[in-house]
């Protein structure tokens, strides 16, 4: 008797996450300079995705500038930021956080690090503290000095404390640079979960094998400017920009 | 004038005896000084967290003023408490001149400028390494200074003791204000001052070894806090 067959069907697409309230992103006609020399100059850049979106580009390039305008860090020189139809303001900057590429841990243990951020926003629970703890795996460490943790771990409290600002945005600049690989995927794999849980991630990164791993979207940035602005496979598959090919081919991009 | 080893000789029969006169006087002392520091701790803190973290027109010139005001002499110090407590000064109805009250008022006005200029340095310069971080988690003034003080606080009892040591060491203005009366208002530095004038080198040179351990304890104490706090990274 043979055996019966069951149709073949297609894996299918996992389902896209929930999009972030503060999307989308629209910047218009955006400028940066310091001491007379432009660093940034982005026309217009709309960002109306979920799960991570990954700035990519060389070291120089102004990736994390222009992490640092999107969150209100620093001011443009001329243009607009605009979150969920709405101009940067403070109020949209508190539903936004950082995790910078060197940690900057207060001096403290590592459950008041996280006391702190609950309690200036008024959400202090032990239990709020102890569920973060141990999303990141920290729990066993809830009592030692945060800056006695490993670089890896020291991240990782990072983006739990970022987390304890409950943030419809999530900027990344680099956490990972300075990781071991298991450090690296660890923080990868918490940072995916809360992508699909809805949180907008956007990650500025220099590491090819991390986009890949990471985006859904791509922003490329070349010498101040976006030369290209994809979906993740398509950019990784065919670029359409001389400086993205040059910099996926391991050149440094002219 | 006694010779100089029998004086010593005595001073150290008159500390390890445990004379009440001179345990009295370093009481009196450490009460003191220990109050004021606790005021200037207080007042200068804050003021040195605001101007740390604060821009504001006129900023510099504040910073110039509160490090000038570190160098206060004692004795003017000393001579504008004595002109507000005397009896015809504006503050004369309270009785305070020769209290130890007036002597904490002085030595609080003395120390209270080192407290602040010494914690701003230390506190802006922790500011400096949080502050980017701090703003992108939006928090409000009061809760970055609040951080801030408590972040520096193993810094920052260095900076009490050494406010304390400057309070506990002069003699100016507790001599102005306090006028050295026995069992009421001498401390060691005005008994010091007063038994030396008088010939009477042991009672005076134990109050210098005294403050002579006092000074080398605040020191060892200050180090001890520093080890601690670099030993669990907290420094």
């Amino acid at each position: 008797m043979p055996d019966t067959l069951l149709p073949v069907m297609p894996p299918a697409d996992p389902p896209a996450p929930a999009r972030s309230a503060l999307m989308p992103l629209r910047v218009r006609d955006l400028t940066l300079q310091m001491r007379g020399q432009p660093l940034l100059d982005i026309p217009a850049l709309d960002l109306d995705c979920a799960g991570t979106t990954v700035i990519m580009g060389a070291n120089g390039a102004g990736k994390s500038l222009l992490l640092r305008l999107l969150h209100g860090l620093i001011a443009p020189s001329s243009g607009t930021i605009a979150w969920g139809g709405a101009a940067m303001s403070p109020a949209i900057a508190r539903r936004q956080a950082l995790v910078f590429q060197k940690p900057v841990l207060l001096r403290r243990s590592v459950a008041a690090n996280l006391d702190f951020v609950l309690r200036a926003r008024r959400a202090g629970t032990a239990e709020a503290r102890d569920a973060l703890l141990a999303r990141v795996g920290l729990t066993h460490k809830a009592s030692q000095p945060a800056r006695l943790l490993s670089g890896g771990e020291q991240q990782r409290l990072a983006l739990a404390r970022a987390l304890a600002t409950r943030p419809d945005i999530l900027f990344l600049d680099e956490p990972t640079a300075s990781l071991d690989p298991a450090a690296v995927q660890s923080f990868e794999g918490i940072v995916s979960d809360i992508a699909d849980e809805g949180t907008s991630v956007i990650f500025v990164t220099h590491d090819v094998g991390q986009a890949r791993r990471m985006a859904r979207e791509v922003v490329f940035l070349h010498q101040g400017r976006i030369t290209e602005h994809s979906a993740a496979p398509r950019f990784f598959a065919a670029p359409q920009s001389r400086a993205a090919r040059a910099y996926l081919a391991g050149q440094l991009p002219l | 004038m006694q010779d100089f080893g029998d004086a010593i000789g005595l001073a150290l029969n008159l500390v390890l005896s445990g004379d009440a006169d001179l345990f009295e006087i370093v009481l009196l002392s450490l009460r003191v000084s220990l109050t004021a520091t606790a005021i200037a701790c207080v007042l200068g803190l804050p003021l040195g967290a605001v101007l740390a973290v604060s821009r504001f027109r006129g900023r510099q010139a504040a910073l110039v003023l509160v490090n000038a005001l570190m160098g206060l002499p004692p004795v003017v110090v000393g001579l504008i408490v004595y002109l507000h407590l005397s009896r015809a000064g504006p503050l004369g109805f309270l009785g305070l001149l020769y209290t130890p009250t007036a002597m904490i008022i002085a030595q609080s006005i003395l120390i209270t400028p080192i407290v602040a200029a010494l914690s701003r340095q230390v506190i802006e310069d922790l500011h400096g390494e949080y502050s980017e971080q701090f703003r992108s988690l939006a928090l409000s003034r009061r809760q970055v200074v609040q951080a801030l003080i408590w972040d520096a606080r193993y810094s920052l009892v260095t900076v009490a003791l050494a406010g304390f040591g400057r309070a506990v060491a002069e003699v100016g203005a507790v001599m102005i204000v306090g006028g050295n009366i026995d069992h009421l208002t001498r401390v060691m530095t005005t008994a010091i001052a007063l038994e030396t004038s008088k010939g009477d080198l042991p009672l005076a040179l134990a109050l210098g070894l005294v403050l002579m351990v006092l000074a080398l304890g605040i020191n060892a104490a200050a180090q001890s806090v520093r080890l601690t706090a670099a030993r669990f990274a907290y420094a």
